[in-house]
Parts: C-alpha cells; structure tokens; sequence
C-alpha cells in the first residue's frame, strides 16, 4: 500500500473512531486517534495477519497496551474484515461485543484483553520468549502510551526484553506529551523516553508518529535490528485530525455531542478530499 | 513408634513440575529469583531453557506466562505467596483472570509456617484474594501426595489454577492404596456424628490429631480435608450440616476471606449452622520457628482442640 493509500485509510480510520465514540457518548478519542496511523500501518502493511482466520498460529501479534484506545483498534479490524462494520455502532453497549477495553474472548482479532495500563506490554513480551523458545517466527507488536509508561512494571517488561535480547518485539510508545491530568512533562515526566529504553538494551528510534515514511522505515530498521528488541518512540498529537481535539488534553476521556461530531466528521471530510486531490 | 516421613509441599510441586516436564514439551516454569526456595530449580536443573527466571519482578512475570499461555505453553509460575497473589493481584486478576488464560501460579511459603521471616513473608490473605477474581481455581493440598496430585491437576485443567503450598516440612499421610485427587471434591477423612471439622492445607493432618484428642473425651468428630477451596465441594459440606450439630473451619490463613468463609458461604444459604472458624485472627505474626508459632497461635494439634472444646 502507498503512502497516500495509507493516509486515506487512516482518515477513514479516523471516521470510524469519531463516529464509534459519539454513538457510544464515552470513551477516549485523544489518544485514538494520535495512534491512528501507526495502528494502519501495523494491521494493512506490517503485520502477518488473516481476518478469515483470525486465530492462525503463526500471525504477528498485536496487544494494545493502552488498552483506552481501543476505537483504533476496533475500526482497524472492522475495516481489515474481522467483523462487520455495523458492530463499530454498537461500542460500550450492554450485551455487546466491543467493550470499552479490548476483550480477547469476545472479539475476533484481538489478541488479548487490556486495559489496566503498563500489563499488556509484558504480555507481549511473554509471547515474543514463547516465540523464541519454540523456534517460531512470528512477530510481535504493542503500543503503550507515554503516560502509561509512568507504570513501573512497564520497565519490568523492559527489563526483561532487553535481557533476553526479543529482536521479535517492537515496543511503539504513542508519544502524544498528553495525559488525563495534564502534559506528561508536567504530572510526572517520563523524559527522556529514547534514552530509558536504550538504557533497557533496545534499539530505539524515533519518529514522526503521522509520517508513513519515518514510520515504514522504522519498522523496516526494526526486522533488521539483531540480538535486540526494538522501542519506537512515536511522537504524535493527540486528537490529530480533528481540529478541536488537537493537543487538547480535555479530549482524553470524552466523547463529541451532536455539534461537535459534526464539525469533527467536517475535519476529516475535509482531509479525505485533500488527500484526494493529492 | 517409626518416624512419620515428612515433605515441604514446595517440593512435591518442584518434584512434579519435573515429572510433567517430561511427559509435555509445552510446560514452561517461571520463577522471580525465588527458584532456590520455591523448588522451581529441581525443573531448572533438568530443563534449564523452560526454566524462565523474570528477577525481582512478579507483576511482570504473571504478564510472561499470559503470553507465554496464549502462544501454546503451559506456564507455571512460581513465587511466595505473598508476591504471587498479594503484589501482583491486579496482574492476576485483569491479565490472567479475566481472559481466563490457561496460567498455573504455583505459590509457595503461604501462611504463617514460613517461620523466622516474619510477618511481612507470611501471607495470610492469598486465599482471600485469589477466591474473589472469577475464573480462578484454588488448590491448597494438605501433604506431598496430594500437593503432586494438585499439580497434575491443575496441569489438566484449562484455565488458571492457585496452588498454595508451604515451606515448612509436613507430614505424609495421604499415601494410601486408595488415595484418589478429584478437583472440587472434599474428602472425609474421618466419619463422626456430632461435629465436622473442615480443614485446608498443612491444617488438615493437625486437626486428625485433634480428633483423636476429642474422641477420648467423647466427642465424634467428623474431618473433612478440603483441598480444593474453588470451586468448593458445596454437597459434603451441606451434608455435615444435616449430620452433625455443629462446623469447626481450620486454616493456616486469615479467618477473613478464606476457607472459613468460604464454607460459611455455603452453610448460609444452603443450611444455616454454626460455622466456628480457627485460623489467623484478624491480626500479624510474628518470627519464630514455624512449628512453635503453629503452637502459640493455636493451630496445631492440641491448639485446634482447645478451640473446639472452648466453642462447643
């Protein structure tokens, strides 16, 4: 897929996750949408996956470590052919089957539960080792928040990938600077994030969160990087694409009423044409 | 009189995990620089690239075996039970329970016979805290034979097993022609028609000496060893109720939350009865050698029959 190929579809990504909030008036558009474009090049470029066969054994994993962002995630997999677009209407709904954390045992392609932040990267970790003690070749991914990285049992997780050298592992931080509480670098600063990972015995490289080229080529650095896990710190802006939510912290945690998904569908409407006439 | 022989239950699962390693490639041992001490190094030692040492760091180590689980191991992992099911809780609760992965937390140095550590290594709540996240079983064998056959078990069983087993060295009395493991079954250990004594653990063998201190002052006691605490064997004790006047709990744990209450669950609802609970008040220990803090708070032998007589 080309790179104008790839924004347009995480424009229509984007779409789906205002649209998915707003029925579901809850849920964290902010950080759904900083991680928009590197969620669309894992699940239409980078990743070894099968919507008709969701469970293969030898797929790439994917655990969303910040497990808020799931919007992202589900409007991925809908859009991919996991399940039918229609069930993006129902989020957060009672008897449903999108969650407002991902559920592994209710919704096909999700490759585990999470939620509570800083444990879905270990997992990850887990299954990068089980891949390496059985000789398997599939590779796995995770996104963390920055803020969430403020969790200690993520450099638990870190700890333990560099030890064991996972060069299978790819630790993408969406590094939007926001969190529910304020900016990152104020509440309680994670900075330097390259230097703490590099620290931990990963390679680490950092991007432009919304470039498909730093983006594509990271992830190509990372399948050659040997005897090392790879960290890319993505630096992005929360709530991109949406005018309003743009570095907005208030966006973290809240969902647009009816004027407000109007003027944010405009934003993206208007997007999707420009990158029409591209 | 012949020596009773005598096996710390961490071993028989150190012991076990070796058998089981040898019979399924699939088996992975992690441990949080405890292998020494919880008998994971027994695995370590034969199965040195299955043996996963994850340091100091249990809340990540329950997060490896998630992973490890969902990509077609079988992971045991192994911590005292004050790391295994007090610091890494949550973990166990959101990574392991709630998507109902197929992890085995094998936790050892429960309770107050961890000894001269002291309270802030006895834990007296693991059983309260692990009965309360959906999905999980809990196992709390009462000697080595039944601690290997609780491994084997829970080997068998799809989804997350607790095990619970101690430091301290306990005596085997289990190895009969008969013995049989059956997960969620009670066992009656002793027939009696005026009170049951419920037991759990390293508990269980202490109370059989208190119903031979009982019946010589003519009191029938009936002992029933219930080693699987989740989900707990509802007909027997519903039973004892019906047969006997009164319910005597024994635990090597807190009576907040653990066997005790968990049996009082079942009397309150299916046949009200007085429920007395023996086990750790409600309060810390202390250091000492574990078979004088078993006797100084009352739970062993001679203690548990002073509780009994006391609260006829």
């Amino acid at each position: 897929m080309d790179k104008l190929k790839l924004e347009q579809t995480a424009n229509q990504l984007r779409k789906h996750i205002i649209t998915s909030l707003h029925g579901a008036k809850c849920g964290h558009p902010g950080g759904s949408l900083s991680a928009a474009d590197i969620v669309t090049y894992l699940y239409y470029e980078e990743m070894n996956i099968d919507p008709a066969e969701p469970d293969k054994a030898d797929r790439d994993r994917f655990v969303l470590s910040k497990g808020h962002a799931a919007p992202a995630l589900y409007g991925a997999l809908a859009m991919k052919g996991f399940f039918p677009l229609e069930e993006l209407s129902k989020l957060r709904k009672t008897g449903e089957m999108l969650q407002g954390h991902p559920d592994m045992k209710k919704t096909p392609g999700v490759d585990m539960s999470s939620g509570s932040l800083g444990q879905g990267v270990s997992v990850a970790v887990g299954m990068a080792l089980s891949a390496k003690l059985s000789g398997e070749d599939y590779r796995v991914y995770t996104l963390l928040g920055d803020g969430e990285i403020e969790e200690g049992q993520v450099w638990e997780a870190a700890m333990f990938a560099g030890h064991r050298k996972l060069d299978n592992l790819v630790v993408i931080v969406d590094n939007n600077d926001l969190q529910i509480d304020g900016s990152v670098a104020d509440v309680c600063s994670p900075y330097p994030i390259a230097d703490k990972f590099k620290a931990f015995n990963f390679n680490v490289i950092t991007i432009d969160g919304h470039d498909y080229d730093a983006i594509a080529a990271a992830f190509h650095e990372a399948r050659e990087a040997k005897g090392m896990p790879t960290a890319i710190v993505a630096r992005t802006i929360k709530g991109k694409g949406v005018s309003y939510m743009e570095n907005a912290v208030e966006w973290h945690g809240a969902a647009p009423n009816d004027e407000l998904f109007a003027v944010a569908m405009a934003d993206l409407e208007k997007e999707g044409e420009a990158l029409c006439q591209k | 009189m012949s020596e009773v022989k005598k096996i710390a239950t961490r071993e028989s699962y150190g012991n076990t995990l070796v058998e089981l390693g040898r019979e399924h490639d699939n088996v992975v041992v992690l441990d949080a620089d405890l292998a020494a001490a919880t008998k994971t190094n027994i695995f370590k030692k034969e199965f040195p690239e299955r043996h996963i040492d994850c340091g100091i760091a249990e809340s990540n180590m329950m997060g490896v075996a998630a992973g490890l689980s969902l990509t077609g191991k079988v992971p045991f992992a192994s911590s005292f039970a004050m790391f295994a099911a007090g610091r890494a809780f949550e973990q166990v609760r959101n990574t392991i329970g709630y998507p109902k992965l197929n992890v085995k937390i094998g936790a050892t140095h429960a309770g107050i016979s961890v000894g001269e550590d002291g309270p802030t290594h006895q834990c007296n709540e693991d059983i309260a805290l692990m009965r309360t996240i959906p999905n999980m079983v809990i196992i709390n064998p009462s000697d080595d034979i039944e601690a290997a056959a609780a491994v084997r078990a829970a080997y068998e069983h799809v989804g997350p097993v607790y095990m619970r087993f101690g430091r301290l060295a306990i005596p085997v009395f289990n190895d009969t022609p008969d013995y049989r493991f059956e997960l969620g079954k009670g066992v009656t250990l002793r027939e009696g028609k005026d009170i049951t004594i419920i037991a759990t653990g390293l508990e269980v063998y202490h109370t059989l000496e208190a119903a031979r201190l009982l019946e010589a002052d003519g009191i029938d006691a009936r002992v029933i060893n219930i080693h699987t605490i989740k989900p707990i064997d509802k007909d027997i004790i519903l039973k004892a109720c019906k047969e006997t006047k009164k319910i005597f709990t024994v635990e090597e744990h807190s009576i907040i939350g653990g066997l005790g209450s968990a049996v009082c669950d079942v009397v309150c609802e299916g046949a009200p009865t007085t429920v007395y609970k023996i086990g750790v008040r409600d309060r810390f220990c202390e250091s000492g050698p574990a078979i004088e803090l078993l006797h100084k708070y009352q739970l062993d032998g001679e203690g548990i029959y002073a509780q009994v007589k006391a609260n006829m």
